[in-house]
């Protein structure tokens, strides 16, 4: 197959960047996304170019590194995949592909591709911890934890905070991001004791972050490589109400 | 000061504009129902108008408290929608939306819009003072009265702009409602976890009500149904 890329190519963060085309010549259907790209810039070296930026490490969906915008749907037309599971039998021969960064303010581009997603790391360390040390593991099952609960803070917890939840909001909001990382502790008995002021504490960060807000059209859950439930959000924002009534918090406050 | 706390934050802002939104739900059903009894007759509908103005201090109260709830619900969008833009300084070349509804992208405007609409039927209905054909009253329009609520609502949708202009503003407040209405409820948490979370009944048949309600009574006379 052969097909017309074009790439947006930033040298560096302060750079104007642009679409710069490309054409991806005898790419097989079996291979992936990301691969065809290491060929565009096996190509691309030999003949004395810039290779194209892009994160990656896991290539198996599970580590968060990868995502791109491909044809203005993050992480591209598979649903339920990152990038780096996508095919390219997922395309047709002829067809033009437009691979954009994540766009965001609190994700700046570092170059080509590569975005900056330590926003995401200052919500964590906000409040996505339990404070407490909870020692070696226990045997199982000597915290009893009722089976929906379990499997819903383990449907929170597949997120691997890859951002294609801001990218594909038309809010640029991080709601489903943090709300599946305050719901994954927030449903564990562990996770109890601070489950409300860690929910104040994340949106804080999270608005601090400059951030859309939250207005539901539920691009997220789509975009979502774990598919991710909207229904967190929703959870998130009841704790964060519960805590705000309960237990004020100055802004920014790390002080309990 | 958990107000504060909810002014400061982009959670808290919504939950405000939930809250405001559905006080105004209710008041549009209501508004809605009101509005029906002009199928029964001019003794009907003028009567009940007579008694919402009987209720003197509590109308106002009523007034007020609408007044206060838009006014916060359009503070709140305006701060929403400053954040949005502050969000996505640049933007991307293709953008293709998936699964969100032509409600939710229309909020915005929409909202607008409703605006416009409701601060021209305040001076139609209320007071009088956009009333078209007043300086030329006829047979089929007479003067606007204050009492006379059932003359009022037939002389005024014999104008086709008018007319036109409450039925496309009724398609919008039917978006606006079904998605202001499901995710208002969403917003403020009240939602148990659902396999198809944006499957909206309740929210749905709301819009379709409130609009067929609001709809009927113009489309009605206009086409002399109610004379
Ligand atoms: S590279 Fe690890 S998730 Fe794609």
């Amino acid at each position: 197959m052969n097909m017309k890329l074009r790439v947006w190519r930033q040298s560096s963060p302060d750079a104007k960047g642009a679409l710069k085309e490309y054409a991806a010549t005898d790419v097989s259907p079996d291979m992936s996304f990301l691969e065809m790209l290491d060929e565009l810039n096996e190509r691309l070296m030999e003949q004395g170019e810039v290779a194209i930026a892009f994160d990656h490490d896991c290539r198996e969906g599970i580590c968060g590194s990868c995502g791109v915008m491909i044809n203005g749907v993050a992480h591209g037309p598979m649903k339920g995949t990152a990038t780096c599971q996508l095919h390219m039998r997922s395309f047709k021969d002829g067809d033009t592909i437009v691979i954009e960064p994540w766009r965001a303010a609190a994700f700046p581009v570092v170059k080509d591709l590569v975005v900056n997603r330590g926003a995401f790391d200052r919500i964590i360390q906000a409040g996505g911890y339990v404070s407490v040390a909870t020692g070696a593991a226990k045997d199982a099952n000597s915290i009893p934890v009722p089976k929906e609960d379990s499997d819903a803070a383990m449907d929170a917890a597949a997120c691997i905070g890859c951002g294609a939840c801001v990218a594909a909001c038309p809010n640029g909001s991080a709601s489903l991001f943090t709300a599946a990382k305050v719901s994954h502790l927030g449903l564990l008995p562990q996770g109890q004791p601070e489950r409300y002021r860690r929910a104040l504490k994340m949106v804080a960060q999270m608005d601090l972050e400059s951030f859309g807000g939250c207005t539901l059209f539920g691009e997220c859950m789509e975009a979502c490589p774990k598919e991710i439930s909207i229904d967190f959000i929703s959870r998130m924002n009841r704790d964060f109400l519960v805590g705000a009534a309960t237990a004020p918090m100055e802004r920014g406050g790390g002080e309990d | 000061m958990w107000l504060l706390t909810l002014y400061r934050s982009t959670v808290g802002k919504k939950a405000i504009m939930a809250v405001t939104g559905l006080l105004l739900v209710v008041f549009v059903i209501g508004h809605m129902a009101g509005n029906l009894q002009v199928f029964v007759g001019a003794a009907r509908m003028n009567g009940y108008a007579a008694f919402l103005k009987s209720t003197g201090e509590l109308l106002w109260v009523v007034r007020l408290g609408l007044l206060a709830a838009v006014l916060l619900h359009i503070l709140m969008a305006l701060q929403l929608t400053r954040i949005k833009a502050a969000a996505r300084p640049v933007d991307y070349q293709k953008r293709q939306p998936q699964v969100s509804t032509v409600a939710s992208r229309t909020m915005r405007w929409g909202g607008v819009l409703l605006l416009v609409f409701i601060v021209f039927h305040l001076l139609h209905f209320t007071t009088g003072t956009i009333f078209p054909w007043a300086s030329a009253p006829d047979a089929l329009h007479p003067e606007f009265s204050h009492t006379d609520v059932y003359g009022n609502v037939m002389s005024a949708f014999h104008t086709p702009w008018v007319v036109l202009f409450y039925v496309v503003a009724m398609l919008f407040l039917l978006l606006h409602l079904f998605h202001g209405a499901w995710s208002s409820v969403r917003t403020l948490g009240l939602t148990t976890p659902s396999r198809q979370p944006m499957k909206r009944h309740v929210a749905t048949v709301v819009a379709l009500v409130v609009w067929l309600g609001f709809t009927a009574v113009p489309v009605a006379v206009f086409f002399g149904v109610i004379r």
